[in-house]
Protein backbone atom coordinates (compact mmCIF):
# COMPACT_ATOMS: atom_id res chain seq x y z
CA UNK A 1 0.00 0.00 0.00
CA UNK A 2 2.66 2.33 0.71
CA UNK A 3 5.31 1.41 -1.61
CA UNK A 4 2.22 1.72 -4.20
CA UNK A 5 1.32 5.11 -3.03
CA UNK A 6 5.41 6.11 -3.38
CA UNK A 7 5.75 4.77 -6.50
CA UNK A 8 2.18 6.78 -7.52
CA UNK A 9 4.40 9.52 -5.97
CA UNK A 10 6.97 9.29 -8.10
CA UNK A 11 5.01 9.29 -10.74
CA UNK A 12 3.76 12.63 -10.36
CA UNK A 13 4.72 15.51 -12.47
CA UNK A 14 5.48 17.24 -9.39
CA UNK A 15 8.58 15.07 -7.93
CA UNK A 16 9.92 14.78 -11.37
CA UNK A 17 10.61 18.54 -12.01
CA UNK A 18 12.27 18.52 -8.69
CA UNK A 19 14.12 15.07 -8.55
CA UNK A 20 15.76 14.78 -12.57
CA UNK A 21 16.31 10.66 -11.97
CA UNK A 22 16.18 8.09 -10.39
CA UNK A 23 18.22 6.67 -7.11
CA UNK A 24 19.19 3.58 -8.80
CA UNK A 25 22.85 2.73 -7.69
CA UNK A 26 24.53 3.24 -11.28
CA UNK A 27 27.50 4.80 -12.85
CA UNK A 28 24.91 7.17 -14.66
CA UNK A 29 22.73 7.87 -11.61
CA UNK A 30 25.84 8.90 -9.60
CA UNK A 31 27.16 11.51 -12.31
CA UNK A 32 23.98 13.20 -12.29
CA UNK A 33 23.85 13.18 -8.83
CA UNK A 34 26.71 15.88 -8.65
CA UNK A 35 25.69 17.53 -12.12
CA UNK A 36 22.40 17.99 -11.43
CA UNK A 37 22.62 19.33 -8.24
CA UNK A 38 23.62 23.53 -7.76
CA UNK A 39 25.70 22.80 -4.47
CA UNK A 40 26.93 19.78 -5.56
CA UNK A 41 28.15 20.94 -8.79
CA UNK A 42 30.80 23.04 -7.82
CA UNK A 43 32.76 19.38 -7.95
CA UNK A 44 33.10 17.15 -10.97
CA UNK A 45 32.12 14.28 -11.23
CA UNK A 46 35.00 11.97 -10.45
CA UNK A 47 38.05 12.54 -8.64
CA UNK A 48 41.52 11.10 -8.12
CA UNK A 49 41.45 8.78 -5.37
CA UNK A 50 43.83 10.83 -3.21
CA UNK A 51 41.47 13.66 -3.03
CA UNK A 52 39.12 11.61 -0.89
CA UNK A 53 42.14 11.36 1.56
CA UNK A 54 42.43 13.13 4.63
CA UNK A 55 45.63 12.60 5.36
CA UNK A 56 45.93 14.63 1.77
CA UNK A 57 43.93 17.35 1.67
CA UNK A 58 43.69 17.38 5.88
CA UNK A 59 39.99 18.72 4.53
CA UNK A 60 40.98 22.06 5.60
CA UNK A 61 39.44 23.78 2.96
CA UNK A 62 36.40 22.65 3.06
CA UNK A 63 36.27 22.96 6.89
CA UNK A 64 37.07 26.63 6.33
CA UNK A 65 34.10 26.99 4.29
CA UNK A 66 31.81 24.96 6.82
CA UNK A 67 32.95 27.60 9.33
CA UNK A 68 32.11 30.35 7.28
CA UNK A 69 28.57 29.32 6.30
CA UNK A 70 28.22 28.86 9.66
CA UNK A 71 29.34 32.10 10.55
CA UNK A 72 27.17 34.12 8.13
CA UNK A 73 23.80 32.26 9.40
CA UNK A 74 24.84 32.95 13.02
CA UNK A 75 25.90 36.33 12.66
CA UNK A 76 22.70 37.22 10.60
CA UNK A 77 20.48 35.78 13.70
CA UNK A 78 22.95 38.24 15.67
CA UNK A 79 22.00 41.11 13.81
CA UNK A 80 18.59 41.05 15.06
CA UNK A 81 19.26 41.30 18.33
CA UNK A 82 22.40 44.18 18.03
CA UNK A 83 22.43 47.87 17.69
CA UNK A 84 25.96 49.26 16.59
CA UNK A 85 25.89 52.17 18.73
CA UNK A 86 28.14 52.66 22.52
CA UNK A 87 24.81 53.40 23.67
CA UNK A 88 23.48 50.06 22.94
CA UNK A 89 25.47 47.92 22.01
CA UNK A 90 26.69 46.02 25.77
CA UNK A 91 23.31 46.31 26.50
CA UNK A 92 22.34 44.60 23.45
CA UNK A 93 24.90 41.95 24.34
CA UNK A 94 23.85 41.13 28.07
CA UNK A 95 19.94 40.80 27.21
CA UNK A 96 21.50 38.22 24.44
CA UNK A 97 23.71 35.99 26.84
CA UNK A 98 20.65 36.24 29.32
CA UNK A 99 16.96 36.65 28.17
CA UNK A 100 17.01 35.83 24.71
CA UNK A 101 16.58 32.15 24.17
CA UNK A 102 19.38 30.42 22.73
CA UNK A 103 21.01 33.59 22.78
CA UNK A 104 24.27 32.33 24.37
CA UNK A 105 24.17 29.40 22.07
CA UNK A 106 24.54 31.50 18.97
CA UNK A 107 26.77 33.84 19.93
CA UNK A 108 28.82 31.37 21.56
CA UNK A 109 28.84 29.57 17.84
CA UNK A 110 29.59 32.86 16.13
CA UNK A 111 32.43 33.45 18.49
CA UNK A 112 34.03 29.81 18.36
CA UNK A 113 33.58 29.43 14.81
CA UNK A 114 34.90 32.74 14.51
CA UNK A 115 38.51 31.57 16.05
CA UNK A 116 38.19 28.18 14.51
CA UNK A 117 38.22 29.58 11.08
CA UNK A 118 41.60 31.67 11.82
CA UNK A 119 43.23 28.30 12.81
CA UNK A 120 42.21 26.17 10.28
CA UNK A 121 42.74 28.56 7.15
CA UNK A 122 45.95 28.93 8.86
CA UNK A 123 46.25 25.21 8.40
CA UNK A 124 44.99 25.25 4.88
CA UNK A 125 47.72 27.21 3.88
CA UNK A 126 50.22 25.27 5.98
CA UNK A 127 48.78 21.94 3.77
CA UNK A 128 48.42 23.67 0.56
CA UNK A 129 52.36 25.00 1.00
CA UNK A 130 53.91 21.12 1.88
CA UNK A 131 52.17 19.91 -0.60
CA UNK A 132 53.66 22.07 -3.15
CA UNK A 133 49.93 22.68 -4.59
CA UNK A 134 50.99 26.19 -5.47
CA UNK A 135 52.99 25.50 -8.38
CA UNK A 136 51.93 25.79 -12.02
CA UNK A 137 49.22 25.86 -12.70
CA UNK A 138 47.67 27.07 -9.08
CA UNK A 139 49.58 29.73 -8.52
CA UNK A 140 47.18 32.34 -8.94
CA UNK A 141 44.79 30.72 -6.78
CA UNK A 142 47.65 31.14 -4.13
CA UNK A 143 47.48 34.20 -4.70
CA UNK A 144 43.40 34.52 -4.22
CA UNK A 145 44.20 32.61 -1.26
CA UNK A 146 46.37 34.91 0.20
CA UNK A 147 43.67 37.56 0.02
CA UNK A 148 40.97 35.24 1.67
CA UNK A 149 42.88 34.69 4.50
CA UNK A 150 43.96 38.52 4.88
CA UNK A 151 40.09 39.14 4.34
CA UNK A 152 39.58 36.61 7.13
CA UNK A 153 42.06 37.59 9.62
CA UNK A 154 40.40 41.43 8.86
CA UNK A 155 36.68 39.93 10.01
CA UNK A 156 37.37 38.58 13.05
CA UNK A 157 39.20 41.65 14.10
CA UNK A 158 36.89 43.63 13.03
CA UNK A 159 34.11 41.46 14.77
CA UNK A 160 35.98 41.46 17.80
CA UNK A 161 35.39 45.28 18.91
CA UNK A 162 31.19 44.81 17.81
CA UNK A 163 30.34 43.41 21.87
CA UNK A 164 32.07 47.11 23.22
CA UNK A 165 33.31 45.83 26.61
CA UNK A 166 37.09 46.18 27.71
CA UNK A 167 38.61 43.30 26.20
CA UNK A 168 37.41 44.80 22.72
CA UNK A 169 38.02 47.65 22.55
CA UNK A 170 41.49 47.63 24.32
CA UNK A 171 42.51 44.92 21.40
CA UNK A 172 41.16 46.86 18.83
CA UNK A 173 42.99 50.03 20.65
CA UNK A 174 46.13 47.93 19.91
CA UNK A 175 45.62 47.02 17.12
CA UNK A 176 44.89 50.19 15.35
CA UNK A 177 47.22 52.20 17.17
CA UNK A 178 49.70 50.89 14.51
CA UNK A 179 48.33 52.48 12.09
CA UNK A 180 49.89 55.94 13.58
CA UNK A 181 53.21 54.99 12.79
CA UNK A 182 52.26 53.72 8.76
CA UNK A 183 55.29 54.75 6.90
CA UNK A 184 54.37 58.31 4.51
CA UNK A 185 50.46 57.87 6.00
CA UNK A 186 50.45 57.59 9.78
CA UNK A 187 51.33 61.11 12.15
CA UNK A 188 53.92 59.01 14.07
CA UNK A 189 55.17 57.30 11.13
CA UNK A 190 58.33 58.11 9.25
CA UNK A 191 58.47 61.07 7.15
CA UNK A 192 54.49 61.74 8.00
CA UNK A 193 54.88 64.64 9.74
CA UNK A 194 57.16 66.22 7.29
CA UNK A 195 53.82 65.74 5.41
CA UNK A 196 51.90 67.63 7.55
CA UNK A 197 49.93 64.90 9.40
CA UNK A 198 48.35 65.14 11.94
CA UNK A 199 46.41 62.51 14.67
CA UNK A 200 43.15 63.82 12.98
CA UNK A 201 44.15 63.50 9.59
CA UNK A 202 46.31 60.56 8.79
CA UNK A 203 45.32 56.75 7.80
CA UNK A 204 44.68 55.81 11.41
CA UNK A 205 41.76 58.55 11.85
CA UNK A 206 40.17 57.24 8.63
CA UNK A 207 40.08 54.21 9.64
CA UNK A 208 38.69 54.83 13.14
CA UNK A 209 36.32 57.82 12.31
CA UNK A 210 37.62 59.31 15.41
CA UNK A 211 41.73 60.33 17.12
CA UNK A 212 40.38 57.75 19.16
CA UNK A 213 38.20 54.30 19.26
CA UNK A 214 34.48 55.55 19.32
CA UNK A 215 31.41 55.46 18.61
CA UNK A 216 32.12 56.04 15.17
CA UNK A 217 34.57 53.29 14.82
CA UNK A 218 31.71 50.93 16.49
CA UNK A 219 29.82 51.78 13.58
CA UNK A 220 32.66 51.55 10.53
CA UNK A 221 33.84 47.99 12.04
CA UNK A 222 29.80 46.95 12.33
CA UNK A 223 29.36 48.10 8.68
CA UNK A 224 32.54 46.03 7.81
CA UNK A 225 32.22 43.37 9.62
CA UNK A 226 28.48 42.63 8.58
CA UNK A 227 28.55 43.69 4.94
CA UNK A 228 31.65 44.94 3.24
CA UNK A 229 34.18 42.31 4.90
CA UNK A 230 31.72 38.93 4.12
CA UNK A 231 30.90 40.23 0.36
CA UNK A 232 34.43 40.66 -0.47
CA UNK A 233 34.93 37.38 1.01
CA UNK A 234 32.15 35.56 -0.66
CA UNK A 235 33.29 37.14 -4.22
CA UNK A 236 36.58 35.66 -3.49
CA UNK A 237 35.81 32.52 -2.39
CA UNK A 238 33.37 32.04 -5.31
CA UNK A 239 36.61 32.42 -7.88
CA UNK A 240 39.10 30.37 -5.53
CA UNK A 241 36.77 27.32 -5.96
CA UNK A 242 36.00 28.37 -9.44
CA UNK A 243 39.94 28.48 -10.13
CA UNK A 244 40.46 24.77 -8.31
CA UNK A 245 38.51 23.19 -10.78
CA UNK A 246 39.51 25.28 -13.96
CA UNK A 247 43.46 24.40 -12.83
CA UNK A 248 42.87 20.76 -13.18
CA UNK A 249 41.08 20.14 -9.98
CA UNK A 250 42.77 18.57 -7.25
CA UNK A 251 46.42 19.51 -7.12
CA UNK A 252 48.29 15.87 -7.07
CA UNK A 253 51.59 14.00 -8.48
CA UNK A 254 51.97 14.89 -12.76
CA UNK A 255 51.02 12.12 -14.16
CA UNK A 256 54.59 10.97 -15.36
CA UNK A 257 55.61 10.48 -11.00
CA UNK A 258 54.33 6.65 -11.95
CA UNK A 259 56.41 5.39 -13.82
CA UNK A 260 59.96 7.46 -13.27
CA UNK B 1 51.86 28.04 38.19
CA UNK B 2 48.57 28.76 38.95
CA UNK B 3 48.67 31.74 37.05
CA UNK B 4 49.77 30.09 34.06
CA UNK B 5 46.96 27.62 33.91
CA UNK B 6 44.64 30.28 34.46
CA UNK B 7 45.93 31.76 31.35
CA UNK B 8 46.04 28.67 29.20
CA UNK B 9 42.77 27.62 30.58
CA UNK B 10 41.08 31.47 29.38
CA UNK B 11 38.03 30.57 26.61
CA UNK B 12 39.48 33.36 24.18
CA UNK B 13 42.69 31.18 24.78
CA UNK B 14 41.45 27.81 23.74
CA UNK B 15 42.21 28.84 19.91
CA UNK B 16 46.30 29.39 20.80
CA UNK B 17 45.91 25.79 23.18
CA UNK B 18 44.39 24.29 20.10
CA UNK B 19 46.82 26.02 17.12
CA UNK B 20 49.71 24.71 19.53
CA UNK B 21 48.70 20.84 19.40
CA UNK B 22 47.52 21.01 15.76
CA UNK B 23 50.05 22.32 14.63
CA UNK B 24 52.30 20.04 15.86
CA UNK B 25 50.28 17.02 14.62
CA UNK B 26 50.60 17.71 11.27
CA UNK B 27 53.83 18.98 11.27
CA UNK B 28 54.16 15.52 12.28
CA UNK B 29 52.04 13.91 10.18
CA UNK B 30 53.72 16.03 6.69
CA UNK B 31 56.81 14.90 8.03
CA UNK B 32 56.03 11.23 8.32
CA UNK B 33 54.46 11.19 4.53
CA UNK B 34 57.25 12.91 3.03
CA UNK B 35 59.52 11.18 4.62
CA UNK B 36 57.94 7.80 3.40
CA UNK B 37 57.60 9.06 0.27
CA UNK B 38 61.35 10.30 -0.24
CA UNK B 39 62.23 6.87 0.20
CA UNK B 40 60.12 4.85 -2.29
CA UNK B 41 60.46 5.68 -5.99
CA UNK B 42 57.12 7.06 -6.28
CA UNK B 43 54.96 8.84 -4.20
CA UNK B 44 51.84 7.29 -2.06
CA UNK B 45 49.59 9.79 -3.77
CA UNK B 46 50.61 8.62 -7.22
CA UNK B 47 49.59 5.25 -6.59
CA UNK B 48 45.98 6.67 -5.27
CA UNK B 49 45.47 8.31 -8.81
CA UNK B 50 42.81 6.28 -10.32
CA UNK B 51 39.98 8.25 -10.16
CA UNK B 52 36.68 7.70 -8.00
CA UNK B 53 33.24 8.79 -8.44
CA UNK B 54 32.56 11.94 -6.39
CA UNK B 55 29.14 10.84 -5.31
CA UNK B 56 29.15 9.05 -2.75
CA UNK B 57 33.34 8.65 -2.20
CA UNK B 58 34.20 12.56 -1.58
CA UNK B 59 30.40 13.81 -0.30
CA UNK B 60 30.10 11.44 2.00
CA UNK B 61 33.51 12.12 3.49
CA UNK B 62 32.70 16.20 3.19
CA UNK B 63 29.27 15.17 5.00
CA UNK B 64 31.08 13.30 7.85
CA UNK B 65 33.79 16.04 8.50
CA UNK B 66 30.37 18.12 8.16
CA UNK B 67 28.63 16.67 11.12
CA UNK B 68 31.68 16.17 13.35
CA UNK B 69 32.93 19.68 13.30
CA UNK B 70 29.41 20.83 13.81
CA UNK B 71 29.29 18.63 16.59
CA UNK B 72 32.42 19.53 18.21
CA UNK B 73 31.42 23.53 17.55
CA UNK B 74 27.92 22.99 19.31
CA UNK B 75 29.34 21.22 22.45
CA UNK B 76 31.98 23.86 22.51
CA UNK B 77 29.72 26.24 22.60
CA UNK B 78 27.21 25.06 24.91
CA UNK B 79 30.01 24.46 27.40
CA UNK B 80 32.22 27.62 27.23
CA UNK B 81 30.45 31.27 26.89
CA UNK B 82 32.72 33.87 24.84
CA UNK B 83 33.64 36.41 27.38
CA UNK B 84 31.86 39.85 27.94
CA UNK B 85 33.93 41.84 30.27
CA UNK B 86 32.96 45.29 31.85
CA UNK B 87 31.67 47.80 29.36
CA UNK B 88 33.87 50.16 27.07
CA UNK B 89 36.03 52.21 29.73
CA UNK B 90 38.70 54.83 27.81
CA UNK B 91 39.72 55.80 30.96
CA UNK B 92 40.27 52.11 32.16
CA UNK B 93 43.34 50.65 30.07
CA UNK B 94 44.04 47.13 31.14
CA UNK B 95 47.62 46.38 31.63
CA UNK B 96 48.84 44.30 29.62
CA UNK B 97 46.20 45.35 26.79
CA UNK B 98 46.63 42.61 24.43
CA UNK B 99 45.37 41.94 20.31
CA UNK B 100 43.57 39.10 19.37
CA UNK B 101 45.80 36.27 19.52
CA UNK B 102 46.17 35.96 15.81
CA UNK B 103 48.03 39.43 15.91
CA UNK B 104 50.48 38.81 19.11
CA UNK B 105 53.35 37.28 17.12
CA UNK B 106 53.36 41.06 15.55
CA UNK B 107 52.44 42.70 18.97
CA UNK B 108 55.66 40.95 20.67
CA UNK B 109 57.86 42.24 17.45
CA UNK B 110 57.35 45.62 19.40
CA UNK B 111 59.55 44.96 21.77
CA UNK B 112 62.20 44.41 19.09
CA UNK B 113 61.20 47.28 16.23
CA UNK B 114 59.52 50.34 16.44
CA UNK B 115 55.83 50.03 15.32
CA UNK B 116 55.99 51.28 11.91
CA UNK B 117 58.38 48.12 11.34
CA UNK B 118 56.10 45.59 13.20
CA UNK B 119 52.99 47.00 12.58
CA UNK B 120 53.08 48.14 9.31
CA UNK B 121 56.11 46.93 6.94
CA UNK B 122 56.69 43.38 8.34
CA UNK B 123 52.92 42.48 8.44
CA UNK B 124 53.19 43.66 4.70
CA UNK B 125 55.87 42.11 3.46
CA UNK B 126 54.65 39.00 4.89
CA UNK B 127 51.40 39.25 2.60
CA UNK B 128 53.39 40.01 -0.53
CA UNK B 129 56.38 37.71 0.21
CA UNK B 130 53.59 34.81 0.88
CA UNK B 131 52.10 35.90 -2.30
CA UNK B 132 55.24 35.68 -4.25
CA UNK B 133 56.19 32.25 -3.09
CA UNK B 134 54.51 30.78 -6.37
CA UNK B 135 56.39 32.95 -8.83
CA UNK B 136 59.65 33.10 -7.46
CA UNK B 137 59.76 29.08 -6.25
CA UNK B 138 60.64 27.92 -9.73
CA UNK B 139 61.22 24.56 -8.35
CA UNK B 140 58.85 22.18 -10.47
CA UNK B 141 59.72 18.78 -8.00
CA UNK B 142 57.62 18.69 -5.06
CA UNK B 143 54.11 19.49 -6.98
CA UNK B 144 50.99 17.86 -5.63
CA UNK B 145 52.45 15.33 -3.12
CA UNK B 146 54.22 15.24 0.47
CA UNK B 147 58.38 15.59 0.03
CA UNK B 148 61.24 16.62 1.73
CA UNK B 149 64.19 16.41 -0.26
CA UNK B 150 63.33 17.40 -3.53
CA UNK B 151 62.44 21.28 -1.96
CA UNK B 152 64.16 21.60 1.43
CA UNK B 153 64.98 25.22 1.49
CA UNK B 154 61.42 25.84 0.75
CA UNK B 155 59.75 23.90 3.13
CA UNK B 156 63.10 24.67 5.58
CA UNK B 157 62.38 28.70 5.39
CA UNK B 158 58.19 28.10 5.27
CA UNK B 159 58.24 26.00 8.13
CA UNK B 160 60.31 28.41 9.99
CA UNK B 161 58.66 31.71 9.25
CA UNK B 162 55.20 30.05 10.05
CA UNK B 163 56.12 28.05 13.05
CA UNK B 164 58.75 30.13 14.83
CA UNK B 165 57.97 33.18 13.92
CA UNK B 166 54.18 33.13 13.57
CA UNK B 167 53.25 30.19 16.17
CA UNK B 168 55.78 30.18 18.40
CA UNK B 169 55.68 34.33 18.75
CA UNK B 170 51.72 33.59 19.40
CA UNK B 171 52.45 31.36 22.42
CA UNK B 172 55.51 33.31 23.55
CA UNK B 173 52.92 36.89 23.52
CA UNK B 174 49.71 35.15 25.05
CA UNK B 175 51.01 32.96 27.77
CA UNK B 176 54.24 34.74 28.98
CA UNK B 177 54.01 38.28 28.67
CA UNK B 178 52.20 40.19 31.39
CA UNK B 179 52.16 43.31 32.63
CA UNK B 180 53.98 45.95 31.07
CA UNK B 181 54.41 43.00 28.54
CA UNK B 182 57.42 41.83 30.58
CA UNK B 183 58.65 38.40 30.09
CA UNK B 184 57.20 36.07 32.73
CA UNK B 185 58.12 32.22 32.98
CA UNK B 186 54.43 30.08 33.24
CA UNK B 187 55.71 29.32 36.45
CA UNK B 188 56.38 32.85 37.56
CA UNK B 189 53.18 34.87 38.75
CA UNK B 190 52.55 37.90 36.94
CA UNK B 191 53.77 40.89 38.80
CA UNK B 192 52.18 43.98 38.13
CA UNK B 193 54.94 46.30 39.59
CA UNK B 194 57.66 44.23 38.39
CA UNK B 195 60.33 46.79 36.88
CA UNK B 196 62.67 45.52 34.48
CA UNK B 197 65.64 47.60 34.63
CA UNK B 198 67.78 47.64 31.20
CA UNK B 199 69.20 50.26 29.35
CA UNK B 200 69.21 50.39 25.92
CA UNK B 201 71.97 51.15 23.97
CA UNK B 202 72.10 51.35 19.88
CA UNK B 203 74.58 49.15 18.03
CA UNK B 204 76.88 51.95 17.20
CA UNK B 205 77.45 52.73 20.71
CA UNK B 206 78.32 49.12 22.02
CA UNK B 207 81.99 49.83 19.79
CA UNK B 208 82.13 53.33 21.12
CA UNK B 209 80.58 55.76 18.39
CA UNK B 210 77.86 57.80 20.18
CA UNK B 211 74.99 57.89 18.96
CA UNK B 212 74.01 61.80 19.99
CA UNK B 213 76.43 64.67 19.84
CA UNK B 214 77.00 66.59 23.20
CA UNK B 215 74.62 69.16 21.34
CA UNK B 216 71.75 66.02 21.35
CA UNK B 217 71.91 66.09 17.74
CA UNK B 218 72.65 63.03 15.56
CA UNK B 219 76.30 61.95 14.93
CA UNK B 220 77.28 62.07 12.12
CA UNK B 221 79.24 58.49 12.00
CA UNK B 222 76.88 57.04 13.84
CA UNK B 223 74.60 57.64 11.27
CA UNK B 224 76.77 56.45 8.71
CA UNK B 225 77.80 53.48 10.52
CA UNK B 226 73.84 52.11 10.78
CA UNK B 227 73.36 52.81 7.08
CA UNK B 228 76.38 51.15 5.88
CA UNK B 229 75.71 48.38 7.89
CA UNK B 230 72.01 48.17 6.87
CA UNK B 231 72.64 48.57 3.08
CA UNK B 232 75.37 46.18 3.49
CA UNK B 233 73.30 43.23 4.82
CA UNK B 234 71.08 43.55 1.80
CA UNK B 235 73.52 44.13 -0.98
CA UNK B 236 76.48 42.46 -0.29
CA UNK B 237 75.31 39.22 0.96
CA UNK B 238 73.65 38.66 -1.70
CA UNK B 239 76.56 39.65 -3.98
CA UNK B 240 78.66 37.33 -1.95
CA UNK B 241 76.32 34.63 -2.87
CA UNK B 242 75.68 34.64 -6.09
CA UNK B 243 79.70 35.22 -6.96
CA UNK B 244 80.23 31.31 -4.69
CA UNK B 245 77.71 29.50 -5.71
CA UNK B 246 77.03 29.80 -9.60
CA UNK B 247 74.49 27.25 -9.43
CA UNK B 248 71.92 26.54 -12.26
CA UNK B 249 69.04 27.29 -10.35
CA UNK B 250 70.57 30.99 -9.87
CA UNK B 251 71.19 31.22 -13.63
CA UNK B 252 67.34 30.11 -13.82
CA UNK B 253 65.95 32.45 -11.37
CA UNK B 254 67.53 35.19 -13.17
CA UNK B 255 68.25 38.99 -11.52
CA UNK B 256 64.62 39.86 -10.46
CA UNK B 257 63.72 36.81 -8.96
CA UNK B 258 66.93 36.17 -7.48
CA UNK B 259 66.92 39.91 -5.73
CA UNK B 260 63.17 39.44 -4.55
CA UNK B 261 64.07 35.94 -2.39
CA UNK B 262 67.17 37.35 -1.21
CA UNK B 263 64.98 40.56 0.37
CA UNK B 264 62.69 38.46 1.49
CA UNK B 265 65.45 35.57 3.12
CA UNK B 266 67.63 38.65 4.32
CA UNK B 267 64.32 40.30 5.83
CA UNK B 268 63.24 37.18 7.72
CA UNK B 269 67.33 36.99 9.11
CA UNK B 270 67.27 40.44 9.87
CA UNK B 271 64.36 39.78 12.20
CA UNK B 272 65.85 37.34 14.25
CA UNK B 273 69.36 38.86 14.29
CA UNK B 274 67.73 42.31 15.78
CA UNK B 275 65.50 39.67 18.52
CA UNK B 276 69.42 38.38 19.03
CA UNK B 277 70.82 42.33 19.59
CA UNK B 278 67.96 42.89 22.27
CA UNK B 279 67.97 39.18 24.12
CA UNK B 280 71.72 38.28 23.94
CA UNK B 281 73.45 40.87 25.38
CA UNK B 282 71.80 40.49 29.06
CA UNK B 283 72.97 36.91 28.83
CA UNK B 284 76.49 38.26 28.57
CA UNK B 285 76.30 41.03 31.11
CA UNK B 286 75.96 43.91 28.37
CA UNK B 287 72.92 45.84 27.14
CA UNK B 288 70.86 45.24 25.15
CA UNK B 289 70.68 46.83 21.62
CA UNK B 290 67.97 49.41 20.64
CA UNK B 291 68.56 50.15 17.02
CA UNK B 292 71.10 49.55 14.29
CA UNK B 293 70.45 52.39 12.42
CA UNK B 294 69.06 55.76 13.59
CA UNK B 295 68.24 58.59 10.98
CA UNK B 296 66.40 61.62 11.94
CA UNK B 297 63.49 60.11 10.48
CA UNK B 298 63.16 56.92 11.09
CA UNK B 299 65.16 54.04 13.70
CA UNK B 300 65.64 50.81 13.11
C1 LIG C 1 38.49 31.61 3.40
C2 LIG C 1 39.52 30.93 3.16
C3 LIG C 1 39.66 29.72 2.25
C4 LIG C 1 38.73 28.78 1.86
C5 LIG C 1 37.26 28.70 2.25
C6 LIG C 1 39.42 27.85 1.01
C7 LIG C 1 38.83 26.72 0.45
C8 LIG C 1 39.50 25.80 -0.33
C9 LIG C 1 39.01 24.48 -0.70
C10 LIG C 1 37.66 23.91 -0.26
C11 LIG C 1 39.94 23.88 -1.49
C12 LIG C 1 39.88 22.46 -2.04
C13 LIG C 1 40.97 21.58 -1.49
C14 LIG C 1 41.10 21.54 0.00
O1 LIG C 1 40.09 21.47 0.71
O2 LIG C 1 42.24 21.56 0.48
C15 LIG C 1 41.02 24.84 -1.63
C16 LIG C 1 42.17 24.63 -2.38
C17 LIG C 1 43.22 25.52 -2.48
N1 LIG C 1 43.43 26.63 -1.67
FE1 LIG C 1 42.08 27.43 -0.44
N2 LIG C 1 40.72 28.24 0.87
C18 LIG C 1 40.91 29.37 1.62
C19 LIG C 1 42.10 30.05 1.81
C20 LIG C 1 43.27 29.74 1.15
C21 LIG C 1 44.57 30.27 1.48
C22 LIG C 1 44.86 31.20 2.66
C23 LIG C 1 45.47 29.76 0.57
C24 LIG C 1 46.94 30.00 0.46
C25 LIG C 1 47.56 31.03 0.77
C26 LIG C 1 44.71 28.92 -0.33
C27 LIG C 1 45.24 28.26 -1.41
C28 LIG C 1 44.64 27.20 -2.05
C29 LIG C 1 45.20 26.47 -3.18
C30 LIG C 1 46.51 26.79 -3.91
C31 LIG C 1 44.31 25.42 -3.45
C32 LIG C 1 44.48 24.30 -4.49
C33 LIG C 1 45.09 23.17 -3.71
C34 LIG C 1 45.20 21.89 -4.44
O3 LIG C 1 44.77 21.79 -5.61
O4 LIG C 1 45.74 20.95 -3.82
N3 LIG C 1 43.40 28.91 0.07
N4 LIG C 1 40.73 25.99 -0.92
Amino acid sequence: MLTQLRDQFRKTEVYKSIFRHSYQDTQRNRALQIVDNVFLHLHPVRVPRHATNLGYTWGMGGITFLLFIVLTITGVILMFYYRPTAQYAYEDMKYLMNDVPFGPLIRNMHRWAAHAMVLTVMLHMFRVFLTGSYKPPRQFNWVIGVILLVLTLLLSFSGYLLPWDQLAIWAVTVGTNMARATPLLGHEGPFGPELGLRPDNDVRFVLLGGTEVGPPTLLRFYVGHCIFLPLIATIFMIVHFWRVRKDGGISGPPPGKNNF
Amino acid sequence: MQQFLEIISKPDNIPIVLLLVSVIFFTWLAWAKAKKNDSQQIPEEAKMDDKVQVWPYLVRMEFLMSIVVMAVLVVWSVFLDAPLEEPANRALTPNPSKAPWYFLGLQELLVYFDPWIAGVVLPTLIIIGLMAIPYVDINEKGNGYYTFKERKFAILTFCFGFLILWVALIVLGTFMRGPGWNFFWPWEKWDPHYVAVLTNVDLSEMIGIPTRLPDNSLNPVAFLFGGVLVFGFYSLIPIYWMMKRKTEIMKKLGPLRYNIVAFLFLTMVGLVIKILLRLGPPILGLNPVKYVWVTPWFNI
